[in-house]
């Protein structure tokens, strides 16, 4: 099995190949400049690298949201026209659930924490279990847009330890150090922010359970609508 | 010698496009798939919006083109795509997936300024026409008056210095009532309206002949329907109408009349959304029958925006050897003849 992973949800962009369970390249980049001008570059170096063109891949892995809209959609439509010219399937794999597979093997509950701007975060809660010879990732929380002191309260009732990682962590430390009752942690710089070998390997076992999408078919998931949407709506209802 | 191919892409505002272009001027496909009823209930294009729908919408339109070209992925030569000026997030999904699908299929990229498309839209249907010329491009977000000095190779004579004429349409009709999208309905509109009922400024910019503004006539419009308000009397839609686009053109054909005097061309096009007007081409084809200039005007489908004006420009750009790198970014205010 052959994975293509694709991450550009929010300030890292990265590109990953896996094969039959082995990360055979990785690029992460994590700086200011746009995504437009550094994915398509990151994964044309990947392939002369290797010297392989991804024509042979099984599928195309994306961290399809929640995450930067623009970001989003600089990977969404990266990933479509890469599997409209390979005729590949897209695994969505949500963001969220990428950056958690990070910490696998951990005991704690995982907390991902990607800044959504608004004093909210884009979130989730997560543990891993054991499962003949791996571990399997369980989502305790799915994927959701709210503020950091509606997360910190769930993480406070589950009352386990926990580790918190993504780029919601140095934003939200201080809060974190306010409220969260529980026994905490903070990911290392190795694994602590979106990383597109993760994306592929969830994608790969998504793929086995048959959740493909065609490229056609294809968009991120914001778990937001646009600003003017949001006005629209609360016009409507106060009428 | 083999036919050359031109997959092209456009999404810099609200029309997600895909169109084949064959050896430059023969147009195989033209697909435009609109969003403008979305943004209607808005009053205008919503970039976020206009964004997430480029993304649903690309990849079917894309395949489209290709289908009803009657060609394969495998047939085309390059594929061109516009990536500037217009809305940033909306002119990244095409990049980005233009890029992508060029990479995969091992295809040359071609990036195509917006404007050089409009003008090059002139192409499609006049195969004599050939530069030097001069062309005037008025959408919604650009007024230029350019000279076509060669395939790729612009001069700009003058530019708007504040609302684009497409602009002014819009808000114009937006303050009479009428609503999104301006232009077309102020066309119509005035056809049941006196354009001399009322006398609205035609502004000239002091230190360049030709450049325009438009800001100045959007709001004596907008004072004149004040004034009728305090003094408690209505005013009448289509005479405001007419009278605000008798403005509009006079200007218009105005500063092109006089620049075509000037410089001593015989050849003049015109081009983009607003190039669609009626009455503006109705004034610029007795123009220059009177002073024996021949007048070029693509069909409205191809003045507003469209993927097959991108695929002209992009085939006489990919001739000339241009090729952009996979770190082609949108670049929103991309300058005309700049790269």
């Amino acid at each position: 099995m052959k994975i293509l992973g694709v991450d550009s949800s929010g300030m890292v962009a990265s590109i990953a190949l896996i094969e039959d369970g082995i990360t055979k390249a990785e690029y992460t980049v994590n700086n200011k400049k746009t995504h437009s001008q550094t994915l398509l570059p990151m994964l044309d170096e990947i392939s002369k690298m290797l010297g392989e063109d991804m024509s042979d891949v099984d599928a195309i892995a994306v961290a399809a949201g929640p995450g930067s809209f623009t970001g989003l959609r600089i990977g969404s439509a990266t990933v479509k026209g890469l599997a409209n010219a390979l005729d590949k399937p897209i695994v969505p794999v949500s963001t969220v659930e990428g950056l958690a597979y990070n910490m696998w093997g951990s005991d704690r509950v995982i907390c991902p924490l990607m800044d959504a701007r608004r004093s909210q975060v884009y979130t989730g809660l997560f543990e891993f279990f054991e499962e003949d010879d791996r571990c399997v990732m369980n989502t305790m929380l799915e994927a959701c847009a709210v503020p950091i002191e509606d997360i910190l309260e769930k993480v406070n009732e589950i009352d386990r330890s926990v580790v918190f990682l993504g780029d919601g962590v140095p934003v939200f430390k201080e809060t974190i150090r306010n409220k969260c009752k529980v026994p905490y942690v903070f990911a290392p710089a190795f694994a602590n922010r979106q990383r597109a070998s993760a994306v592929a390997a969830l994608g790969e076992i998504y793929l086995e359970k048959g959740m493909t999408e065609s490229a056609a078919e294809h968009a991120p998931v914001y778990l937001r609508l646009s600003q003017a949407e949001r006005e629209r709506r609360e016009k409507e209802q106060d009428e | 010698m083999s036919d050359i191919l031109i997959l092209a892409i456009e999404s810099s505002c609200d029309e997600t496009a895909a169109s084949v272009i064959k050896n430059g001027r023969e147009v195989l496909s033209n697909v435009i798939s609109s969003q403008i009823d979305l943004h209607t209930l808005y009053g205008g294009v919503v970039p976020e919006i206009a964004s997430r729908k480029h993304i649903e919408k690309i990849d079917q339109v894309v395949n489209r083109a290709v289908s009803e070209a009657n060609v394969t992925m495998d047939d085309i030569t390059a594929i061109a795509v516009t990536y500037g000026p217009g809305l940033v997030g909306a002119l990244l999904v095409g990049v980005s997936y233009a890029k992508s699908l060029a990479w995969a299929l091992k295809k040359p990229l071609v990036g195509v300024h917006h404007i050089e498309g409009h003008i090059c839209a002139n192409y499609i249907e006049n195969k004599e026409l050939e530069p030097p010329f001069m062309c005037l491009v008025v959408s919604g977000g650009h007024s230029h008056l350019v000279k076509v000095v060669d395939y790729g190779e612009y001069e700009i004579l003058g530019r708007t210095r504040d609302d684009a004429a497409g602009e002014a349409f819009d808000k114009v009709a937006r303050a009479i009532g009428l609503g999104y999208p301006g232009g077309p309905k102020i066309d119509k509109v005035s056809y049941e309206g006196d354009p001399c009922a009322i006398e609205f400024p035609r502004a000239k910019v002091a230190d360049n002949e030709y450049d325009f503004s438009f800001s100045g006539l959007k709001s004596a419009v907008l004072n004149y329907l004040n004034s009728m308000e305090m003094k408690g009397q209505s005013y009448v839609q289509a005479d405001v109408a007419a009278s605000f686009q008798q403005a509009v053109v006079d200007v218009l054909v105005g500063h092109s009349m006089t620049a075509l005097c000037e410089y001593g061309f015989d050849r003049f096009a015109i081009a983009g959304g607003v190039a669609s007007n009626t009455h503006l081409r109705k004034a610029f084809e007795d123009e220059c029958a009177k002073r024996g200039i021949t007048f070029y005007r693509p069909s409205p489908i191809f003045c507003t925006d469209n993927a097959a004006m991108i695929g002209v420009a992009g085939y006489y750009e990919y001739i000339k050897g241009v090729r952009s790198g996979w770190d082609l970014n949108a670049v929103p205010n991309l300058k005309l003849g700049e790269r």
